[in-house]
């Protein structure tokens, strides 16, 4: 069978299968609807916070972002993995005893205040929204691609799916649907990993692969790629070239901002008891680590592959991957020495960065461009990162039910994560903000259908994100990070771990960390992307690590404003003690 | 009542404060600030420092969290197993 038709199939099946559990375990009461029963066992539960918060960026950007960041990008690899330790031994636990629906719930019960609650529903909804974008970014990419739709008509084909299952089941219906996405997905990341690695290095496991030797030499595959990246001017594959202080920002504003990720804190709401809660984080970070160890070994091997494939060879013979890519914008390529082939090295190859391609074809049959070749280096080739998990079996020159699979499974969890995160807006919007806040005489019926609305709406601004995209995807998840690391993770932590932070110091905390990470980075990236650079950063800190910085403002703000208010009551205390006992 | 819960609160801390340096040194440390010193190691193709940055790291958060699960259920008997949850 042709690759198109297989990739129909397998999507297609996937889908069909989605709907079919959301019809199942749809939602029927509102207890239902945000925290799923409080009913759902704690190994299925962890599969569906994994699925939940593997996003589009760790499935597609993620290990093409590595291959060609090389060590640099641990920060990507720590910060998701160990933020999800920061949720689950500072958070989460202490969460589930707490039993209500929301993050916003928390922070307005513990803060006694209704403003409270409205600045952390203001927060989360900012951190949700950008999220979200990014994931129908990657929906896009798929359907564009594997399907040959116009990028418009996949997102919308996305959107009534979400709109199906998160509509219709609620938390009960994401759950189980994020269960057999999480299987889908793991499926689809693993089965080109392990082809992938047996024909670089023979091993069978790309964990081990990865450190293993080439197929027919002696040598390392890691010294290969350190040799070659240096060769073509990069720096060493497995050495830094960030500072370190920048690292280390990078990556605690990616830990600290996990922690503080509205969609999977409700996750511990849905499981029955607090020890289920911390065992279901344990079996999460299982499933979460089996894609994430594999993830460097993807992009070791894809940039291996990818510098073999393409360098020195005629563009009249290049691999179709190429030039398949070449037709959706994702790739260019301008012959800078006039030989027909294609070379690819270190530095931009066009004037401005991105392609801006003219109707015209060149005479090797190449996508003319209206930039001017940039003469500083002699890279001719522009590649989007974010195609690289996507077309790495293609590049490998896998099966064509491989490539059906990365499709589905690429969907899988762009979709998964879409839908966590509509349900945590309509739910702080119809809980939060009219129930809790200006229409509190609502029975729960009519707060349900306020929750399915404000669904529906949340899924249509959605969409129009992913149609009129704002960026790359990893960089406009790296923005929802900052954010949350600098407002809403202070605010639960020292909700949990301090008696004496009052609300008037929690508002004045989330505040000045939400304006501090925000005005830093939109001032880089953009009011002024010319200014982005490390002698212009403050401390050396770029706007991916500035969250960490917010979130130190942050925490002084609040303690020294709290230090000369009230104490909070002792209603306040009591519960704390509450949530502090299992 | 009250005595017991700041006892079991203070051996949660003490809990806590220990695997949060054991999460530090993995990641913060080993991946990041003695990154380059470890690379001088190598074990296979691995150069250590730049293994623990790209999985080390990741393999000693998934024991972090189960030595959580296993040593907050103990506490949790020794202090509660009396009481049945009520939640």
């Amino acid at each position: 069978m042709e690759t198109q038709t297989l990739t129909y199939l397998f999507v297609g099946a996937t889908f069909a299968l989605y709907i079919g559990i959301a019809f199942w375990s749809r939602a029927k009461s509102t207890n239902d609807f945000y925290v799923a029963g409080k009913g759902v066992n704690p190994v299925a539960n962890g599969m569906a916070t994994a699925a939940d918060w593997m996003s589009a960026s760790s499935f597609i950007s993620m290990a093409g972002l590595i291959a060609f960041l090389g060590k640099d990008g641990s920060v990507y690899l720590m910060g998701w993995t160990g933020g999800y330790v920061v949720l689950a031994l500072l958070l989460a636990p202490y969460l589930r005893k707490f039993g209500q629906y929301t993050v916003p719930d928390f922070i307005g019960t513990r803060y006694y205040s209704s403003t409270a609650r409205l600045v952390a529903v203001i927060c989360l909804i900012f951190v949700s929204f950008t999220y979200i974008a990014g994931q129908m970014r990657g929906v896009g990419i798929v359907f564009s691609r594997f399907l040959e739709v116009d990028i418009d008509i996949g997102v919308m084909i996305g959107m009534i799916i979400v709109f199906f299952y998160a509509v219709m089941g609620g938390m009960k219906g994401i759950t189980y649907t994020q269960v057999a996405q999480y299987c889908v997905m793991i499926f689809a990341y693993l089965v080109p990993a392990i082809f992938i690695s047996i024909l670089i290095t023979g091993n069978p496991v790309p964990q081990l692969g990865f450190g293993d030797t080439l197929v027919g030499s002696s040598t390392y595959l890691l010294d290969k790629l350190d040799q070659v990246t240096v060769d073509l001017g990069f720096g060493a594959y497995t050495e830094n070239t960030k500072t370190n202080i920048d690292l280390f920002c990078i990556t605690a504003a990616l830990m600290f901002g996990t922690g503080g990720l509205p969609h999977v804190i409700v996750r511990f709401f849905t499981v029955p008891k607090v020890s289920d809660a911390r065992k279901s984080a344990g079996y999460a970070l299982i499933f979460i680590a089996l894609l994430y160890t594999t993830a460097p070994a993807v992009s070791a091997f894809a940039r291996i592959n990818f510098i073999d494939s393409i360098q020195n060879v005629e563009y009249s013979v290049a691999p179709d991957w190429f030039k398949n890519w070449e037709d959706i914008g994702l790739i260019a390529w301008q012959d800078k020495n006039n030989d027909q082939s294609i070379q690819y090295s270190s530095g931009n190859a066009l004037e401005g960065v991105r392609p801006d391609y003219s109707e015209q074809r060149g005479k090797n049959g190449e996508r003319i461009l209206n930039n001017k070749p940039n003469q500083n280096n002699d890279n001719e080739v522009y590649i989007d990162r974010d195609i690289i998990v996507l077309a790495n079996p293609e590049i490998a020159k896998l099966p064509g039910w491989v490539f059906a699979l990365v499709a589905a499974g690429g969907l899988a969890a762009a979709l998964s994560t879409a839908a966590g995160l509509l349900l945590v807006i309509s739910s702080s919007i119809s809980h939060d903000l009219l129930k809790k806040t200006f229409m509190p005489k609502i029975n729960e019926k009519q707060e349900l259908l306020y929750a399915r609305i404000a669904s529906t709406v949340a899924i249509i601004i959605a969409g129009l994100f992913g149609i009129y995209p704002p960026g790359f995807v990893a960089q406009v998840v790296a923005f929802a990070f900052g954010l949350a690391a600098s407002t809403i993770f202070p605010a639960l932590l020292m909700g949990i771990f301090s008696k004496r932070l009052n609300k008037e110091g929690a508002i004045s905390g989330m505040i000045s960390g939400l304006f501090f990470t925000s005005s830093y980075i939109i001032y880089f990236k953009f009011l002024n992307p010319s200014f982005n650079s490390p002698d212009n950063w403050f401390l050396g800190i770029s706007p991916e690590g500035i969250g960490f910085l917010g979130m130190i403002i942050n925490f002084a703000v609040a303690f020294s404003v709290s230090s000369f208010t009230n104490r909070p009551p002792s209603e306040v205390n009591e519960m704390i003690d509450n949530i502090r006992r299992p | 009542m009250n005595k017991k819960n700041n006892s079991y609160w203070k051996s949660n801390l003490k809990i806590l404060a220990f695997l949060m340096t054991i999460w530090f040194l993995a990641s913060f440390g080993f991946g990041i600030i003695w990154s380059d010193a470890l690379d001088e190691i190598q074990i296979g193709g691995f150069k250590l420092g730049f293994w623990f940055a790209q999985q080390g790291s990741i393999f000693v958060f998934v024991i972090i969290i189960f030595a959580y699960v296993y040593l907050l259920n103990r506490l949790d008997k020794k202090h509660f197993s009396n009481n049945s949850e009520n939640d």
